[in-house]
């Protein structure tokens, strides 16, 4: 491994260089305390009791065997459960009534002295249900999907360009598919975790969260507290992947129980119930027409997504949103439709619409360039826009060209064979594929403090999270380069709302939304510097920045960052099996804050996208109406011994439009298009077309026989 | 937590003789399979015996050519041992194709044959499952059952046996060695675990109270080419969705002797006596393997979803033969 100095050389900026994480060496050693972790006298743990059927009610909760458990303290049921505000996300309306609106759905809550005792307190707790009869099953021509005014992020759910039917329909060269994306689970390495306590009249939280702010200001209205009376604190969180972007139900029921018991309580929701009651990302059918000239330009494009919600709330997945901002077409039409079922609820996961969207989107432009004999890269290329098609705004910076045409060069893209089925290593069929990527620029305003002190070091301080991506290093480099000072002399403090309030950690935004508070701080603070003659004074000077106005100002730029992916995958032609050998992407994500932990977090993107593509899915259990897939050794995130090789490269983007730091969020982008690119490749290496996720041994050898037939 | 007795056997006999004295005990290897299922509480046993430490380590030479591996043996050394990767290839690669390093450090050689089912209505008190409570039904068998039996299954169980381990046992001729009251026995791997027939609740032939003490693993399969191949979800740390072990010993251009066994697919390791008996006396050509690879698969029957099984297992099957076959026996 490559040692970087922590020190940055005199007068080099501090942005954008590979300094290491701050908590590194807490994390490794375990000193870094997650939100289970802290060592409460008297604290006792909750562990919930999922409902065991997917729709009615409970009848009757005897929770009389709990009771008798040694070391269960108490049982909070629908009956007698403390009745907070009504929550503006209903997911958060836990024993509140006897409703069973999907499997897993939490109906008590057993605290006990020890996590086991608890949990034996959870298993001796006898719920009957009147189950009522259930409808799970997504299918394209459900009877009660119906198009949302809304998706997901505010996007319409609706947008028609022209006459896309007209124009497909006249279109010399068509391609009409349909895409399969199974659900799909966050699963973060640390589970929901809130640990919730009384400090005299202040109620203190540790919560595994993306976003503290909200927490607050969601435990503040449903419990009718002012927000001066709570802290939350998220120092380190152990991933996130967007189920922690909102609170979830742990937050809520450790609040609960504190307040029945006057004791500290930790809620862990456990592993094999994360994925019913955290959030997940819903399937998505998609069907994509596009129809182009002879010249591969695209005349007419329609994406039409349809997936699911619970009944609990709506949320429908955007995914039909990527093709309103991808390629030149004058007509299009993308939709969403969304069906109710009687499903755990789902949220946002890492690249919430374009991971999936892109996948379909990105796919169905491999299929056009096979239908026209024409190089991928070069289609894309012959496609690209002026402007956003779907807005007609001008994009702040774009580059995708210039990312295929480095990636192509990077991975020898020009070497390619175009013929598919033909590249044989015994039984491997080897292949190569490419798709692109993109991601919005989405930021928020926030506030960051600045203070000087006397020895002549720094303290930044934002309510920022740092989810285990940098966050509390890039802060500190932010400031380091806007004070004029050396990154060592600037100290960064994150994860408590008693800081400056700031948004959450996701959507790509945490490090522009932030950067920007703490460049503003820090900007100011400096100026006050310049005019302030002798010392820094004993109790040293501040600075408060807030960008409400500024960041949140509407933009006449469509702002996004863009990419470009190249896949080589082996399949076996005896077993199916489908494994990847490359996997490189380059990125234009404009300036790079930090260029160690940004290539961590598009390796973890792509690799993420690689899951998706091959091994990542669950199954809807029809009779039962629950995951099949519930733990981490049934559900398959890859394995190292998946992930050979992953390149991430980005382009020395400059744009102006989007921040003082120029920088455009690459949280997520690295999942978006990465599917596409492995599936591409699957289609090159065996001549087959594989149009629903994961490509598993099972999928990949019935559709290989059903070739050779 | 459900409490439990914990006591740490000092003997082989003490150990016997503690299952005895305390009835619904279970044994404690390694603990990777039965600590999940007691969390789980699909397992709740009122006292563990630690059988861990026993003396039955190590891997010794037996004197007509044979080797014993102890039942405490860590997979991770098993696989390692020199006289099993020289002799028998097979179980080297079974062992070094299951679960995880960190848990072949920990699971033991009897841990391994006893391990239970990963069908995930097994592994969820909520589902029926005539396994975990018998006369409760079968969850899988109209549910979720891609990963679920193509061989041998009965309408009250679907499940399959998910040692990797075990399958190479069984192809190469092995004995599981057991002490109990009734004293010493052997029993081969291969009837060793149990079809599910009406009673899908007993996985394997053991007696209640019986100990592994080891495995043997014959002489007459020592040295002979032997192989193991695995299919999966990913590259490593999942279940077989079909694996194949063989051993082939060929000689004057006939085959003398054919081990095969398929893992994933049933019950229990699936020896294939159908193709062996086919094999035996043919030469080792292409031809003559898809004959006898597709006289065993002609007795699969499917469940809706796991067709893909079959002509999984026939791709792997074939590849290992293939692979054992000398090669001037089956030109390219």
């Amino acid at each position: 491994m490559d040692s970087v100095a922590a020190q940055t050389p005199a007068g080099s900026p501090a942005v954008g260089a590979p300094a290491e994480r701050r908590e590194g060496r807490e994390k490794v050693t375990g000193r870094a305390r997650y939100a289970a972790e802290h060592p409460l006298p008297g604290r006792a743990y909750g562990w919930p009791v999922a409902a065991s059927v997917a729709r009615g009610r409970v009848r009757s909760l005897d929770t009389s065997g709990a009771l008798e458990q040694p070391g269960v303290l108490t049982v909070l049921t629908p009956a007698d459960a403390p009745r907070p505000a009504e929550p503006d996300d209903p997911t958060l309306r836990v024993l509140q009534d006897d409703r069973v609106p999907h499997h897993g759905w939490f109906v008590a809550l057993v605290v006990g002295e020890s996590l086991e005792a608890a949990r034996a307190g959870a298993a001796a707790v006898r719920v009957e249900y009147a189950a009522e009869e259930h409808d799970v099953l997504l299918t394209a021509d459900h009877p009660a999907a119906y198009t949302p005014e809304r998706a997901n992020g505010g996007n319409a759910g609706r947008r028609l360009r022209g006459d896309p039917e007209a124009a497909f329909a006249a279109a010399a060269t068509r391609v009409d598919v349909s895409y399969r994306v199974p659900p799909l689970h966050n699963h973060p390495m640390e589970p929901h975790t809130s640990t919730a306590h009384w400090d005299g009249d202040r109620l203190r939280v540790y919560a595994s969260t993306q976003g503290a702010t909200t927490v607050r200001a969601t435990l503040a209205a449903l419990f009718e507290l002012p927000e001066e009376r709570i802290t939350v604190t998220a120092e380190h969180v152990g991933g996130g992947f967007g189920s922690k972007g909102t609170p979830r139900p742990d937050v809520v029921l450790a609040t609960m129980a504190t307040l029945r018991t006057g004791r500290p309580v930790t809620v862990a929701i456990p592993r094999r119930m994360l994925p019913a009651a955290t959030g997940h990302r819903a399937p998505t059918l998609h069907r994509l027409r596009l129809g182009s000239g002879p010249d591969g330009r695209l005349a007419g494009l329609l994406h039409e997504v349809t997936t699911y919600t619970s009944r609990v709330k709506e949320f429908t997945e955007q995914a039909a949103v990527p093709a309103r901002v991808m390629y030149a077409v004058p007509h299009s039409l993308t939709e969403h439709r969304v069906v109710p079922l009687d499903v755990p609820t789902p949220s946002w996961m890492r690249a919430p619409g374009e991971a999936p969207g892109m996948y379909a989107l990105e796919s169905a432009m491999d299929e056009l360039a096979t239908a026209l004999n024409r190089d991928p890269v070069e289609l894309r290329i012959a496609n690209e826009p002026d402007a956003e098609p779907d807005s007609g705004k001008p994009f702040s910076s774009r580059h995708l060209v210039e990312c295929l045409r480095e990636g192509a060069r990077r991975f020898g893209w020009s070497a390619r064979d175009p013929r598919p089925g033909t590249r044989r290593e015994g039984a491997l069929l080897i292949g190569t594929g490419v798709a692109a990527a993109t991601y919005p620029v989405l930021v928020a305003p926030s506030a960051a403090s600045a203070e000087a002190l006397p020895d002549g070091t720094f303290v930044v301080r934002i309510n920022a999270t740092d989810i285990g991506t940098g966050a509390r290093t890039i802060l500190a480099q932010v400031a380091a380069d806007a004070l004029g000072v050396p990154l060592e002399r600037v100290r960064s403090e994150v994860g408590s709302t008693d800081l400056p309030p700031a948004p959450l950690a996701g959507g790509s935004s945490g490090s522009s939304s932030w950067g920007w508070a703490v460049h503003q701080a820090c900007a100011e603070l400096a100026a006050r510097l310049a005019e302030h003659s002798g010392r820094v004074p004993e109790g040293g000077l501040r600075t408060l920045a807030d960008t409400k106005g500024t960041a949140d100002a509407e933009s006449p730029y469509a702002r996004h960052a863009f990419g470009a992916h190249f896949a080589e995958v082996a399949v076996d032609t005896a077993t199916g099996e489908t494994r990847v050998r490359r996997l490189l992407g380059v990125f234009a994500a404009g300036r790079i804050l930090n260029a160690r932990t940004a290539r961590s977090q598009l390796v973890g993107g792509m690799t993420m996208g690689l899951g998706m593509a091959l091994t990542e899915g669950s199954t809807t259990d029809p009779v039962f109406g629950d995951f099949a897939e519930s733990d981490l050794a049934a559900y398959h995130v890859p394995s190292h011994a998946d992930v050979p090789d992953v390149e991430a490269h980005w382009l020395d983007e400059e744009d102006p439009h989007t921040n003082p730091m120029g920088s455009k969020g690459i949280g997520e982008i690295g999942i978006v298009g990465s599917a596409a690119a492995v599936g591409n490749a699957v289609h090159h290496a065996t001549g087959v077309r594989f149009r629903e996720l994961p490509l598993t041994p099972d999928r990949v050898l019935t559709g290989l026989r059903a070739a050779r037939r | 937590m459900k409490p439990f007795a914990y006591l740490r056997a000092g003997s082989v006999e003490e150990a016997v003789d503690a299952h005895a004295a305390h009835p619904g005990a279970r044994y404690l290897g390694g603990g990777t399979n039965l600590i999940d299922l007691m969390k789980l509480e699909v397992e709740r046993p009122p006292v563990l015996i630690d059988v861990s430490r026993l003396p039955l380590e190590g891997v010794r030479e037996l004197p007509e050519g044979g080797l014993w591996a102890g039942a405490t043996v860590r997979n991770s050394d098993l696989a390692a041992h020199p006289a099993v990767r020289d002799r028998y290839p097979a179980l080297s690669e079974a062992l070094l194709a299951g679960a995880s390093g960190q848990l072949r450090n920990v699971a033991t050689t009897g841990g391994n044959l006893l391990q239970r089912t990963r069908c995930p209505y097994f592994q969820d008190v909520t589902k029926p499952c005539n396994k975990r409570e018998p006369g409760s039904g079968c969850g899988a068998l109209e549910g979720v059952h891609r990963d679920h039996a193509v061989f041998g299954h009965s309408r009250h169980c679907v499940a399959t046996h998910p040692s990797d381990m075990a399958v190479a046992l069984a192809a190469l001729d092995a004995r599981v060695e057991l002490y109990g009251t009734e004293g010493r026995r052997t029993v081969p791997v291969a009837e060793f675990h149990r079809l599910p027939g009406e009673h899908p609740e007993r996985d394997t032939e053991i007696r209640p109270g019986e100990l592994i003490t080891g495995v043997v693993l014959p002489a007459a399969t020592a040295g002979l080419p032997s192989a193991y191949r695995k299919a999966r979800d990913r590259a490593s740390y999942a279940f077989a969705l079909a694996s194949v072990a063989a051993v082939l010993e060929v000689a004057d251009g006939v085959v003398r002797r054919a081990g095969i066994a398929f893992g994933g697919v049933a019950h229990r390791p699936w020896r294939a006596r159908r193709a062996e008996e086919a094999l035996v006396g043919a030469a080792p050509t292409e031809d003559a393997f898809e004959h006898a690879v597709d006289l065993e698969l002609a007795a699969a029957s499917p469940l809706r979803d796991n067709a893909f099984k079959v002509p999984l297992t026939r791709g792997l099957a074939l590849d290992v033969l293939t692979r054992l076959a000398p090669r001037t026996a089956s030109p390219a």
